[in-house]
């Protein structure tokens, strides 16, 4: 460099990681976060655009069934307290609740997939049927696929939680995967309302 | 810092040699310097299907392009300037300079930048292989349904073209979510928010409106492909869908889309005017809150394009007012840049004569962008060749003039030497008179009745002196783009070398060699002020640049700071060199391509994506950086 | 080049449009014809006006900007910024002035667009790449159909009711209205009162596939009297073939593949596929403009219908030269 560097402090000391807005990893959550939920909010808007061309809702079809779907949510719900937990845990970076805590988020994680394909086979509109069935299956397909990254991406940091050395930085991604899975189950719990309850409302 | 130390920083930061480092490199740098070379090269091959087209159009009722051709080149004409060029190239110049501007040493997700880059490579390749194999999307860069369903465009050709969106706008969403972490959590020690290089700032908003975009057209394409490869009934009226909903999915999109690709120019021309003028740029906070103000109000205009559509009244006209709103924050951003001129010293070197430029073009863009946004002159101009005046001079004007500008202003730095002066104005003078003779004429040919996106146009209606003139324009624009290259490849093989500072700009990347290392700076930079590298509001160089040290040399690590006043938060690691950014677009790129011939596609060629993403992530000895152990 | 160049380059594109003005077509909406398109042409004037001066303006600020004298010595830097915050918040002003007063105007000349009631209703369906034009009427046996033309009578408000057959088209006769599209699933229309009679030229102005170019409307104003005239016309049978020729050309018709797509009322063939060709030879154009009404060129059209419009929806009907002649004396007799 052409100019003169006059030092005027020192940073080694700081940590090499951190939890939340000083770590690269959560905007990266919150990046994905944005777009996904961005989907998801133009979807239901396509929702109730096709709507209200329609005179009767669902045309041609009753409401959805509510049993699998329900049993959905509330199972996401109830894994809420598990992910809180194990978010907390990271940030203390307490490796064997850590350890513990990922794997009974897989499980749950597994479990509610197992509801979902359920919620998906009772479903009573084809997706190519009408444009009603298109946008339930594509809003519930979205959820899902999203739901099968997060359970994915927990199961790999299970493994490596058992497997490698877990330091800070790791601890951290564990962290931004907590993150990630609430978004999971609120999202889901929005588009319950909106799929089961709409037709039930309206 | 002595040269021990810079040699450890040296081989921390270097890449493997040869093409195993150049396929392997997650150095912002190089990753950007591919994407703008790949994104020009999209440009030419769009310009020369432009060529082609005013070609067929230069007299009435030719046939040297068939309709069918002529309208796959329009089409594509249109996609590969949008989505294989404008915002890649913004983008790109973005992921090159913002890690400068800021003060650090590489852009944020660094893998997943070289991913976005193979993404978009491999989705432009397959869209022009598609156009010579004669499955070229037609249906226009917009893609209407009816038209565009399977009944009116039969054949794979429009599943094709909604890919290519799927990959493009994968590779623009990664970029967007690497530059807003980037730019909130690694800025230089003292670099508060209201301290960002306006570049920067015009790098942030955009990449929240992508964000918040960029989602509309990848749903609006989904659902156009599942209509015709599943059977979903999105868009076909029949059956409860509505051809509506495919146009306001797109245009919510399509608006912004316009303004990611403008905004970007709005940076530059604010670090060319600032460094050119001699002073800073007047008026900082009016010009940030008008960045905000534009990315805000992008989103509430989309309507504007459906006025012809049918929509109630009252509601055009409250789509007329938004969209008229929008030329405030334009207004008051040509006030301060003109400002600053009028109170500084200018010095009219090229990329500042581009600045001129855009502004003659770029005002009488956005003037008849006011005129297209009252609801009964735009029914009357609405797909004629008013619109494609409109948007060529807002477009050509607005963002390739500041670009070409940004390419004489950071070339010195990019590559390390000066581009030569009196080409750089022969080109400039050329392209100005070219555009003008070509697209000028164009709004009266709309006035007159000419629409849009036709192959042929009868004689006897007045239009045929000025389809000529266009046409001869756009050959001149051509011969000043081939100026360009020759300007570019004989400085490359014998230019003047280019000093850490060409132009005395006020911002960081000037303080470090030109080209830069590939650790950017040997220590991490302190600023306390929008100006680091002027010791006050005139201009005068700093003698000395202020600095942190602690960072580790032995591997790759950065500074993070806070997110609004960036005071120093903690240290973080950085990715070295990997293979698995490649494999696994190549895996996504299997499983786009196969899901155009059968959705089980998607599920089988999800696998490998999986493999290769999970080894992406996984620790490897071979990664120091990341603490890789057994 | 110099400024003085720039300046000469300039002076010649402004005069483009002046030099313009002595070549205007049929389909210019600068010559409006109509209530509607001249209230939009109102607007279009205030806006071009007020945006011209305002570039001027603008440009004039840079070039001071860049080439004013400055006293070589003095450093102004930032001395002169309270006074031009000042003239910032004036010129926002003035933006906020301007815009709002264009709005208001479109607002009106919007108003304008819709207002009024309908004299007469007339059914527009666009399909790939044609116009179906139906006058309608309370009584069934006053309606009839044509293609590709429109006449309209003059001072009075005609009701076009557009729809759509297959893709998004776009109704535009840019001499008496602005645009309209017409899209599968919904009804549109547009008001239309022409004040001055002559012929004008439409054409369809979305992107509705290959033959998107040559979908033109044929469109000419005529006073009352005429106007009646043409309707009576239009709504008498096809005229009995007038030879023996003809004769033979008719059975010719009636007997191919003819009349599987086009009605000529009074005979059998009632097919609504394609265009009804009822009084064809009274038209101006043949395929919605792509071609002119004259023999040769209908002999052209019959013989290979992919020449003149490639991709267009008419099949090439087998016939010897000799048939195709008794065919073109039956529908050249079609007035």
């Amino acid at each position: 460099m052409s100019r003169a560097m006059r030092t005027i402090g020192d940073v080694a000391g700081l940590p090499d990681y951190a939890f939340g807005p000083t770590s690269v990893g959560w905007w990266g959550v919150l990046g994905f976060m944005l777009i996904e939920g961005m989907g998801f909010v133009l979807a239901v808007g396509a929702y109730y655009y096709l709507l209200h061309n329609e005179v009767q809702w669902p045309p041609n079809a009753a409401p959805p069934p509510l049993g699998w779907a329900t049993a959905f949510v509330v199972l996401g719900l109830c894994s809420e307290v598990p992910n809180y937990l194990v978010g907390r845990m990271a940030q203390a970076q307490r490796l064997q609740a850590v350890r513990w805590g990922l794997i009974l988020m897989v499980l749950l994680g597994l479990l509610m997939l197992v509801l979902r394909g359920f919620e998906l086979h009772a479903m009573n509109v084809r997706w190519d049927r009408t444009a009603y069935g298109s946008i339930v299956w594509a809003l519930l397909v979205l959820h899902t696929f999203h739901t099968i990254t997060d359970v994915f991406d927990s199961l790999v940091l299970a493994v490596l939680s058992w497997r490698k050395h877990m330091d800070g930085r790791r601890h951290a991604d564990v962290a931004d995967n907590a993150l990630y899975w609430h978004f999971i189950v609120w999202s889901g719990a929005g588009l319950y309302l909106v799929i089961y309850w709409t037709p039930r409302w309206l | 810092m002595n040269a021990a130390q810079r040699e450890q920083l040296q081989r921390s930061w270097a890449d493997r040699p040869g093409l195993v480092g150049w396929l392997t490199t997650v150095d912002h740098k190089r990753v950007a310097r591919r994407y703008i070379v790949t994104a020009f090269v999209f440009f030419l091959m769009a310009g020369v299907l432009a060529l082609l087209m005013r070609a067929q159009l230069a007299y009435p009722n030719l046939r040297l392009i068939g309709p069918d051709r002529y309208n796959q080149m329009f089409s594509l004409h249109g996609s590969a300037m949008m989505f294989l060029f404008a915002v890649p190239i913004m983008e790109a110049v973005a992921v090159y300079l913002v890690p400068l501007m800021l003060g650090t040493r590489n852009i944020a997700f660094p893998r997943l930048n070289a991913f976005s880059y193979w993404v978009y490579l491999f989705g432009g390749i397959m869209i022009f292989a598609a156009f010579v194999l004669d499955v070229g999307p037609e249906a226009g860069w917009t893609g209407y349904v009816p038209l565009s369903s399977s009944d009116f465009s039969p054949g794979k050709r429009t599943d094709f073209w909604a890919q290519m969106i799927t990959f493009t706008e994968v590779a623009g969403l990664c970029v967007a979510v690497e530059l807003v972490a980037t730019i909130m959590t690694q800025r230089a020690p003292g670099m508060t928010l209201a301290r960002m290089p306006l570049f920067v700032w015009s790098m942030l908003v955009t990449s929240l409106m992508v964000i918040f975009a960029m989602p509309s057209v990848m749903l609006a394409s989904t659902f156009l492909i599942t209509d015709r490869l599943v059977g979903t009934q999105f868009y076909n009226a029949a059956e409860g869908g509505d051809p509506l909903l495919w146009q306001h999915l797109f245009w919510f999109f399509g608006h912004p889309e316009v303004y990611i690709i403008f905004m970007p120019a709005l940076g530059m021309i604010s670090s060319i005017v600032e460094t050119f003028a001699r002073r800073p740029i007047f008026g900082y906070t009016p010009m940030v809150l008008a960045l905000v103000a534009t990315g805000f109000l992008a989103f509430g205009l989309w309507v504007h394009h459906m006025f012809a559509a049918g929509l109630p009244p009252l509601g055009n006209s409250f789509y007329t007012a938004a969209s008229m709103l929008i030329a405030v924050p334009s207004g008051i951003q040509i006030f301060c840049w003109i400002a600053t001129l009028a109170t500084g010293r200018p010095r009219l070197a090229v990329p500042l004569l581009f600045v001129l430029g855009f502004f003659a073009l770029f005002v009488l863009g956005g003037l008849s962008g006011v005129m297209l946004a009252s609801v009964p002159l735009d029914l009357q101009v609405h797909d004629t060749y008013f619109v494609v005046a409109h948007f060529h001079y807002v477009l050509i004007g607005g963002a390739l003039f500041p670009l070409l500008g940004a390419v004489y202003f950071w070339f010195p730095k990019i590559a390390g030497r000066l581009l030569s002066e009196r080409l750089g104005r022969w080109q400039f003078w050329l392209l100005f008179a070219g555009f003008n003779l070509t697209f000028f004429p164009m709004h009266y040919l709309g006035l007159l009745g000419m629409p849009r996106r036709v192959y042929t146009y009868p004689h006897g209606l007045g239009w045929d002196a000025y389809n000529l003139m266009s046409s001869v324009g756009a050959y001149v624009i051509a011969l000043s783009f081939v100026l360009m290259l020759v300007n570019i490849v004989r400085t490359l093989r014998r230019g003047d070398a280019a000093p850490d500072d060409p132009w005395q700009a006020p911002d960081l990347s000037c303080a470090t060699a030109s080209p830069p290392p590939a650790y950017n700076f040997a220590a991490v930079p302190a600023v306390s002020s929008r100006h680091p590298l002027w010791a006050d509001a005139d201009a005068t160089p700093c003698a000395e640049l202020p600095v942190l040290a602690g960072v580790r040399s032995d591997r790759r690590e950065v500074l993070l700071t806070t997110p609004v006043d960036a005071a120093p938060a903690n240290r973080w690691a950085m990715p070295d060199p990997s293979p698995w950014p490649l494999w696994s677009a190549l895996a996504l790129t299997v499983v786009f391509v196969w899901s155009i011939f059968d959705q089980w596609g998607v599920v089988w060629g999800a696998i490998p994506v999986a493999v290769a993403m999970t080894a992406w992530f996984w620790p490897k000895r071979s990664e120091p950086s990341l603490g890789g152990d057994a | 080049m110099t400024a003085r160049a720039a300046r000469t380059l300039s002076l010649l594109l402004l005069a483009l449009p002046l030099a313009g003005c002595a070549v205007q077509g049929v389909q210019s909406s600068l010559q409006a014809a109509a209530d509607q398109s001249r209230a939009i042409d109102q607007v279009w004037t205030l806006m071009l006006w007020v945006c011209s001066a305002i570039y001027v303006a603008v440009i004039a600020a840079l070039a001071w900007a860049i080439w004013r004298r400055r006293r070589a010595v003095q450093r102004e830097g930032r001395t002169r910024d309270p006074l031009l915050a000042r003239a910032l918040a004036a010129w926002v002003v003035l933006v906020v002035g301007l815009l709002s007063w264009f709005v208001a105007a479109s607002f009106l000349a919007d108003r304008r667009l819709h207002a009024g009631h309908a004299d007469l209703e007339i059914r527009v369906t666009a399909k790939q790449w044609w116009w179906q034009v139906e006058y309608l009427s309370p009584q069934p046996d006053q309606q009839f159909s044509t293609a590709n033309e429109l006449r309209l009578p003059r001072d009075q408000t005609a009701r076009i009711e557009l729809l759509s057959g297959d893709v998004i088209h776009s109704f535009w006769v840019p001499a008496l209205s602005g645009k309209e599209d017409l899209i599968p699933g919904y009804s549109n229309a547009v008001l239309l009162t022409p004040r001055r009679a002559g012929r004008y030229r439409g054409q369809c102005a979305e992107f509705c596939g290959l033959q998107h170019a040559q979908m033109a409307l044929d469109v000419e104003v005529l006073d009352a009297a005429g106007f009646a005239a043409w309707r009576a016309r239009q709504l008498a049978p096809a005229p009995a073939p007038s030879d023996a020729h003809a004769l033979r050309g008719a059975q010719l018709f009636l007997g191919s593949a003819c009349a599987s797509c086009h009605a000529v009322r009074g005979t059998s063939a009632a097919s609504r596929l394609g265009p009804d060709l009822t009084h064809l030879a009274s038209r101006r154009a043949l395929a919605a403009g792509a071609l002119p009404m004259r023999r040769e060129a209908l002999r052209a059209w019959l013989a290979d219908p992919q020449h003149a419009k490639p991709g267009n929806q008419m099949p090439q009907v087998p016939l010897d030269p000799r048939d195709r002649e008794l065919l073109l004396d039956y529908l050249m007799g079609l007035r």
